[in-house]
């Protein structure tokens, strides 16, 4: 007997279902029935993730009696309000949490302690500004969770995930230039083609990331297919750094209506603004201060986007919170800290996570 | 019994192939003398050609070429001429229609003016082929149905690609070139006029796509279970009623009431399969152009259902005093 179609059809069969995920996967309904809106979950990538994600033991408590470290040492610009012990805990912190482990203390400080020779103690003091900052002004998004500067090192002295401006040089040329500025297999935009960098125009300008008509008939100048496809790219970029699917925040029956999607919807607003904000104010500054090599082929600084803290996860280490064990980059606000502006905010940083 | 229940074609007669009816004067002559497959004879004829090209088909065939060729070479291009990136990256690369801004004006050729070219000369290998299709269909004598359900395809593809564009007076309206680019583009399209699923003339393109199927279905399963008595000779069938007629008539009397006859089920699937396209080009023209978000459309109308509140209440934040850009 001719065994050859059965090759064929065997061969076939694996090339359509080679880059399938392999069941069972969970899904968890979250809407009203018969509205699409569930979270899919594979157990087994998940796992995977959860192995990675894990928050480190917290270093012993230190004291806040005692003299100020700005009291004792030189220099000591931002974390001036910690006493001796506390700051120590918090160098200690650092220097496990993004230094290099070879390094440690060495990899900000020289031999004078006090000296901010080295390009790695200017930036970690703005980066521990920003940390304040994101705990302080950003309730919003962060909630009472906060960040360390573990949420994106993870002992990394750069976080693994982040962009600068073009990822690539253009390929194309002559009467063909122009042609390479949609494909994408730099997978920002997860495995689509869309536009590959959604980042410069939304997490460091500030482009309208709304497309969608907001009346039933047109009204007022449309806005064009590609400028949709950018919105797209930014959306799964996010879909793909929070692991979750558009209807995390979205009921996909009407992206742009507030009242039929999810309080995750908000957070993720505040989230958008908070990326633009620390490119903007935090990290393009910094630009100077790096050395060549730690630049991008524009000559542009390492910046943020949702996956630098998010790594996978909708909430950046499945939301536990390191920021109680590290009350030192609480800051102390000058004001009280403000209830979040919008009285909806709980359910959104609270929100029935998937998993 | 199991004679009759087989996927593929189980007989094969082989005689001398077939070369077809005498050609009128001046035309072309075929090409071929005509070959067997045995492969192609388990789904469908065993012979293969002689064809007949003729001017149109040749003109089509160098015109769907060009095409090809812009197309393919811009994508090499983008990917520095690499065969190997070329394959790797396939399913990403695209042919970029120009960009809004430049409305329906000639851009220049890195800008999208190759991707007007490459839609001209697609277009003209499209109707080339359909005129050809029509030609040969009267050549033989037979009614042109087919080439109608063709232009009915066409018809969406022009919509898509030329005229809704027009009339929103952008060539960056249009469907790029590209595997995942024209399938974003969709989805793309979808979004930003607020969910197609709610424009009723896409609900009858996915009926009348659905029905399509579904009506093959019904029909193939029909005649091929009715084969033992001569279902298969439909024409026969159609001319002088035999048992195979009787018993389909009778099963689908039986399970749901009516049927179809003979010839009457090939009118169905020909009108099912004509208004998909047909009613798809019509939702496409409408949208953007007389309804923008087809979502608030629906609510308007009463179309869209209202679902009881599950998840706590939010306003867009944007709304608020003092809201972030």
């Amino acid at each position: 007997m001719n065994r050859v179609p059965l090759y064929i059809a065997g061969v076939t069969v694996a090339a359509i279902l080679g880059g399938c995920e392999h069941p069972p996967i969970e899904s968890v309904q979250d809407g009203f029935r018969g509205t699409g809106m569930d979270q899919m979950i594979n157990p087994r990538s998940d796992a995977v993730r959860a192995a990675k994600n894990v928050v480190p033991e917290p270093l012993p408590a230190a004291s806040a009696d005692g003299p100020l470290a700005s009291a004792v040492y030189q220099n000591v610009q931002v974390l001036n309000d910690l006493s001796v012990g506390q700051f120590t805990r918090v160098m200690l912190a650092m220097s496990q949490w993004v230094a290099p482990a070879d390094q440690s203390c060495n990899y900000c400080h020289g031999g004078n302690m006090a000296s901010d020779d080295k390009y790695q103690k200017v930036v970690a003091r703005r980066m521990l500004q920003m940390v304040r900052h994101l705990n302080t002004d950003w309730k919003s998004h962060v909630g009472t969770t906060g960040v360390t500067c573990y949420t994106c090192h993870r002992g990394n002295a750069v976080p693994q995930y982040v962009w600068f401006e073009n990822p690539g040089e253009s390929k194309a040329r002559g009467l063909a230039a122009g042609n390479d500025n949609y494909f994408s297999s730099v997978g920002t935009a997860g495995s689509t083609s869309l536009p590959y960098d959604p980042y410069t125009s939304y997490l460091l300008g500030d482009s309208k990331i709304r497309v969608i008509g907001d009346s039933a008939l047109p009204a007022g100048p449309s806005v064009s297919l590609q400028r949709t496809e950018l919105t797209y790219s930014l959306m799964v970029n996010i879909s793909t750094a929070l692991g979750v699917n558009c209807d995390y925040c979205h009921n996909t029956r009407s992206f742009a209506a507030w009242d039929a999607g999810t309080p995750q919807r908000v957070t993720a607003y505040y989230g958008i603004r908070m990326a633009r904000d620390l490119n903007n104010d935090y990290l393009k500054p910094l630009t100077p201060v790096f050395p060549e090599h730690r630049l991008g082929l524009k000559g542009d600084v390492a910046k943020v986007s949702c996956q630098t803290c998010h790594q996978g996860v909708f909430k950046p280490l499945y939301g536990e919170s390191m920021l109680k064990d590290y009350p030192e980059l609480a800051g102390k606000p000058a004001t009280p800290p403000e209830a979040p502006p919008v009285a909806s905010l709980g359910p959104a940083t609270q929100g029935a996570a998937p998993n | 019994m199991a004679e009759y229940q087989n996927i593929f074609t189980r007989i094969q007669i082989r005689g001398p192939a077939y070369l077809g009816t005498p050609l009128p004067q001046g035309s072309w002559d075929r090409t071929g003398k005509g070959f067997f497959i045995y492969w192609a004879g388990r789904f469908g004829d065993a012979q293969i050609g002689p064809i007949y090209l003729g001017t149109l088909g040749v003109l089509s065939l160098l015109f769907g070429f060009i095409a090809f060729e812009i197309i393919g070479l811009n994508m090499l291009a983008s990917v520095d001429w690499s065969p190997k990136e070329f394959l790797r990256q396939l399913p990403w690369l695209a042919l970029e229609p120009p960009a809004p801004g430049n409305g329906l004006h000639f851009p220049r050729l890195q800008e999208g003016g190759w991707w007007l070219m490459a839609g001209f000369f697609l277009t003209s290998s499209l109707l080339l082929w359909w005129l050809r299709m029509y030609r040969r269909a009267r050549a033989l004598g037979m009614g042109t149905h087919v080439a109608w359900a063709f232009m009915s395809a066409i018809w969406l593809y022009l919509v898509l690609g030329i005229i809704r564009p027009v009339l929103m007076g952008s060539f960056g309206e249009a469907v790029p070139f590209g595997i995942f680019p024209h399938l974003d583009w969709t989805a793309a399209f979808s979004i930003r006029y607020g969910n197609l699923y709610y424009n009723p003339f896409h609900c009858l393109s996915i009926a009348f796509l659905y029905g399509s199927a579904l009506l093959f279905a019904m029909h193939g399963g029909t005649i091929l279970a009715c084969s033992r008595f001569g279902g298969e000779r439909e024409l026969e069938q159609i001319l002088n009623r035999g048992t195979a007629s009787e018993r389909a008539a009778l099963f689908w009397r039986w399970t749901m009431g009516f049927n179809a006859t003979m010839e009457s089920i090939h009118r169905w699937a020909w009108w099912f399969a004509v208004l998909c396209p047909l009613t798809g080009g019509i939702g496409m023209l409408l949208t953007g152009t007389v309804v923008d978000n087809w979502y608030l459309w629906a609510v308007k109308h009463h179309v869209a259902p209202l679902y009881p509140q599950v998840f706590a209440p939010v306003v867009d934040p944007a709304t608020l005093p003092g809201a972030l850009k």
